[in-house]
């Protein structure tokens, strides 16, 4: 299938007519202002002085010692603004987009993360925003609401389907297509039609160089594994895009199993969804026999997603990358795990990457090296934890 | 199986949805029949989807209605195939790419063929992604229909040379749904069309009433209706049947008056 934007046989541009021309002119913006040196240099600038990157490569010394195993590393993206790896795709979209002419930012959010840092940049960048978050969302990470009013969002709850991430990335695609001519679409993940997957792919990458770069100089070599957590894959993909060539290192993705991956209650894409053709992309989907979308569920709002991006679906089918599912028990446990340990609170997202690591570190040897991807800071899951151990604090 | 080219023959077409298995089987036959007497020329019926993004909110309804009812696409083929030798109108198919992907392109589409169904609209196969299915369609003679957009300017002469059966001609940007007034200049949509190819050009997406209906009709060939009539179908459930021919015979009359 000679189509644009395919991973093997995943990837494509499957979406109505009306949405045709937007992608391409997209297309042909990015494909430009990539290598436009003062694009590249407006936004390193931007990385640096308003994201506060380089996110520093942190020793988790209690940790490796704790766990007796291999040596373990955390790339500290909750240490960015907005505490994610989000910022980094929401800056080079919404510059993109400004330099293509759009007034208007709209983007889907699960857990708050990625409407967060895109009504940021939007205040930042003098850009009307609009975010759409499933209605479940909206009550389960009811700070991220007012956190986004406050930066001057108009926030939408979905009340279709599910009401949870899938629901808010339909209500933004038919926002789009109602409105095409000044309006962009900040896509929060790795997925959707091409360019997407590549766009955000792209200006996420800086995550996996940054940890080369860093690793290089504190241990002068490469690490034998990398871990990040999974939801449509964007801080994974940042984490393992500069890393697929070097073989020897270990791509392992970990997703959210929610109750656990033989339930029904159930995030794990890999391990129990087929291919399929959804949100403008051919990939994996968690689906019925009859390829209606399942309903899926995890604690964390932002692993809530029936899909995976088509090139994680294709560093699957390769083998290049593992992916490994964790349930809701295993992540809080990690989440409070790190807390205690590094005095580190991480995501609940981030936190099911930790989790794999709890489980990994000790099968590997001392003279070993991992290193962990902490995706986002775990402020905004605080008081969903302390509920889930039965707990009840205001948020 | 009905040729497409059967609806345009005698008149301007009127091309009524409906969603299949809304608010169940059973009622959907019966409104395939009713839609048939009150003066439909062509058929397009709804597999409901769990996600339908190029829906409004009427259509979205009905189709977490026909799902929650027990539709599957495989009981909404065998109730097709029950009324088919009564049809003397060509159905088409409006659905999305995953449930025709899962079920199996090539099982899809032998279906089709065999249960009567002569067409298949798929919103989010554009035209780049249409290999997905020109094969099997071409096989089993079943015809791929395109759409185009007020977005798509230069791409309608390239859709349409390629469009099978009729080409859809979407009247505005967003979603299907009712609209007051069609704002889109659509008639120059289908004259641009129809320099390119001679294919029906059928208009959808917004028209609910009879003024509405003969206004897009002349400057078309048809005139495509969905949520005003699945929303007569969502008031009045399994009742519908005689509400929704009226309103049907109004709007097919409206455009069988345009020469």
């Amino acid at each position: 299938m000679g189509t644009k934007g395919r991973f093997g046989p995943y990837g494509g541009q499957y979406i109505p007519e009306t949405l045709m021309n937007a992608v391409n002119e997209l297309e042909e913006a990015y494909e430009h202002y990539k290598n436009d040196p003062e694009f590249v240099k407006e936004l390193n600038d931007l990385y640096r002085d308003y994201a506060g990157r380089p996110s520093l490569l942190t020793y988790a010394k209690k940790m490796t010692e704790d766990l007796g195993g291999a040596k373990i590393y955390l790339k500290r993206e909750d240490l960015n603004h907005t505490g994610a790896h989000k910022i980094n795709n929401c800056l080079g979209q919404c510059l993109l987009a400004k330099k293509m002419g759009k007034k208007r930012i709209i983007a889907e959010t699960g857990a708050g993360q990625h409407g967060v840092a895109t009504a940021t940049i939007a205040a930042l960048l003098g850009m009307e925003c609009e975010i759409f978050m499933g209605e479940i969302d909206t009550e389960r990470q009811a700070l991220n609401v007012y956190r986004m009013e406050l930066l001057g969002a108009k926030v939408n709850a979905v009340k279709t389907g599910t009401r949870t991430l899938k629901d808010a990335v339909n209500a933004a695609l038919r926002e789009w297509t109602a409105r095409i001519d000044d309006t962009h679409y900040c896509i929060g993940s790795v997925m959707g039609p091409h360019p997407f997957p590549i766009i955000v792919r792209d200006f996420q990458k800086i995550i996996g160089e940054e940890i080369k770069e860093q690793i290089l100089k504190a241990e002068g070599r490469l690490p034998d594994a990398v871990l990040a957590c999974v939801g449509g894959g964007s801080n994974a993909m940042g984490t393992f895009y500069d890393f697929v060539p070097d073989k020897e290192v270990r791509l392992i993705g970990c997703e959210a199993a929610g109750e656990g991956a033989d339930t029904p209650r159930t995030a794990a894409t890999v391990a129990t969804g087929k291919p399929g053709i959804f949100h403008g992309m051919k990939s994996l989907f968690c689906q019925d026999e009859y390829g209606q979308i399942a309903p899926v569920y995890s604690i964390s709002a932002g692993l809530d997603y029936p899909g995976i991006g088509p090139e994680h679906a294709e560093l699957f089918r390769t083998g290049r990358a593992e992916y490994v599912s964790i349930t809701d028990d295993e992540a809080v446990d990690a989440f409070e795990y790190l807390s205690r340990t590094e005095g580190i609170i991480p995501a609940i997202e981030s936190s099911h990457a930790i989790a794999h690591a709890i489980k990994l570190a000790p099968t590997m040897s001392k003279d070993q090296i991992m290193v962990v991807t902490v995706s986002g800071r775990g402020d905004k899951d605080v008081a969903a934890i302390a509920r889930y151990r039965g707990r009840d604090i205001h948020d | 199986m009905i040729n497409i080219s059967e609806a345009f023959k005698d008149h301007k077409a009127f091309i009524p949805f409906i969603t299949g298995g809304d608010p169940d089987l059973e009622t959907t036959k019966k409104t395939l029949l009713a839609l048939q007497e009150a003066g439909a020329d062509l058929i397009e019926i709804g597999i409901p989807f769990s996600d339908p993004m190029a829906e409004g909110p009427v259509i979205q309804d009905a189709d977490e209605r026909a799902l929650a009812g027990g539709c599957t696409t495989d009981l909404l083929m065998d109730a097709i195939k029950e009324v088919a030798p009564s049809m003397h109108v060509p159905m088409v198919f409006m659905t999305y790419m995953n449930p025709v992907y899962t079920y199996g392109k090539e099982k899809f589409m032998e279906r089709c063929r065999e249960i009567g169904i002569s067409g298949v609209i798929i919103p989010d196969v554009p035209f780049e992604e249409r290999d997905e299915l020109s094969d099997v369609c071409k096989k089993y003679d079943i015809a791929q229909i395109s759409m185009v957009a007020p977005t798509s300017e230069e791409r309608i002469t390239t859709i349409a040379k390629e469009s099978k059966g009729f080409l859809y001609c979407v009247s505005s940007l967003g979603v299907t749904g009712v609209r007051n007034e069609i704002t889109s200049d659509v008639g120059a949509m289908v004259n641009k069309a129809h320099e390119a190819s001679d294919i029906p050009c059928c208009i959808g997406f917004g028209i609910s009433n009879p003024e509405q209906a003969a206004k897009m009709a002349a400057v078309s060939d048809g005139v495509i209706s969905g949520s005003a009539i699945v929303r007569i179908i969502g008031e009045h459930g399994k009742d519908c049947v005689e509400p929704v021919r009226a309103f049907v015979k109004s709007m097919a009359d409206a455009v069988h008056a345009q020469a």
